[in-house]
């Protein structure tokens, strides 16, 4: 039998990942925002689990719109991303200091 | 254990064993692909908790476009593997120390005896309706309005993507298809009418 744990603990592993990831990869935008979609994945199955589990439909749609924000935010995303390389010829994160931040 | 049980672990393992290539793997192009496996696995674990819309839409929408526009990006951009990895094995146990302490307080916080609880059945099937007409049921009546702003937003990031990546060249020479059919010969050529000289005159002044 399928508990509720088992698919809370799989989204919590995967977002602890996820955030392992942002850490590590400090220098590529590529592979940080591959670990932010990870993050969103992680966060969209709690969502499912709770819906099947409390017989709500309402986490399900929301699901549905947390997926169309995420494909907007990727295309934006890669977009500025690939006007970063065509300016600077460097994905290194390191390197984006103009704002002085 | 039952089949399901089984099929949870086996979809559970390849979920984590892609995200954890993710992050490791050296080139971006793995990387990538391994992502389209974790999302693979993810959307079969979402088919156990019977959401199939949602489990075929995340194929449709992340692995068919999502991961093929992550693909074409990484393919386009010339990254430097080694200065992209620099640092990595420098940030290596803080990041491992971080996630497995919040991995361990998510865990705690969650409670996790406590959701030891079977699924109730599903209302859904239980009416006889699938899981697309459950879902299209409250899309299209509660949740229109969210519904129609989330169009917007799919539109205002076409736009935005776009506009972000158009390049306007300056000092090209562009052919301009519609000035070029616009063209008369009126305004090119200038017709005029004089009288012809007489060939001793022209030739002295």
């Amino acid at each position: 039998m399928i508990t509720l744990a088992h698919y809370i603990v799989l989204g919590a592993v995967l977002f602890c990942i996820a955030v392992a990831g942002i850490f590590i990869n400090r220098k590529n935008v590529i592979v940080l925002l591959m670990a932010i979609e990870l993050m969103l994945l992680a966060v969209n199955i709690n969502f499912i689990a709770f819906s099947r589990f409390l017989g709500d439909v309402s986490g399900q749609v929301f699901v549905f719109f947390i997926l169309t924000v995420a494909a907007a935010e990727a295309a934006i995303g890669l977009a500025i991303l690939t006007l970063l390389f065509r300016n600077r010829r460097t994905i290194n994160v390191a390197e984006f200091d103009d704002l002085r931040g | 254990m039952t089949i399901q049980l089984l099929a949870f672990y086996f979809f559970a393992f390849f979920a984590v064993l892609g995200a954890l290539l993710v992050i490791s793997l050296r080139n971006p192009v793995h990387a990538v692909l391994s992502l389209v496996m974790t999302f693979f696995s993810v959307a079969c674990i979402w088919m156990l908790l019977d959401a199939e819309f949602l489990a075929l839409a995340l194929i449709v929408v992340y692995v068919g476009a999502v991961m093929v526009l992550f693909l074409f990006v990484v393919m386009m951009l010339d990254i430097k593997v080694a200065a992209a990895r620099e640092g990595f094995i420098r940030y290596l146990p803080v990041g491992i120390g971080v996630a497995l302490i919040m991995l361990a307080e998510m865990i705690a916080m969650i409670g996790v005896r406590a959701m030891r609880v079977a699924p109730p059945p599903n209302p859904a099937t239980m009416r006889g309706e699938s899981n697309v007409a459950w879902i299209g049921q409250a899309l299209y009546t509660r949740y229109l309005l969210p519904f129609e702003v989330a169009a917007l937003i799919l539109t205002v990031g076409i736009v935005a993507a776009v506009a972000l990546t158009l390049r306007q060249r300056t000092g090209v020479r562009h052919q301009s298809a519609s000035q070029q059919v616009a063209a008369v010969a009126r305004d090119r050529v200038r017709l005029v009418s004089m009288p012809a000289e007489r060939g001793d005159d022209g030739a002295k002044s």
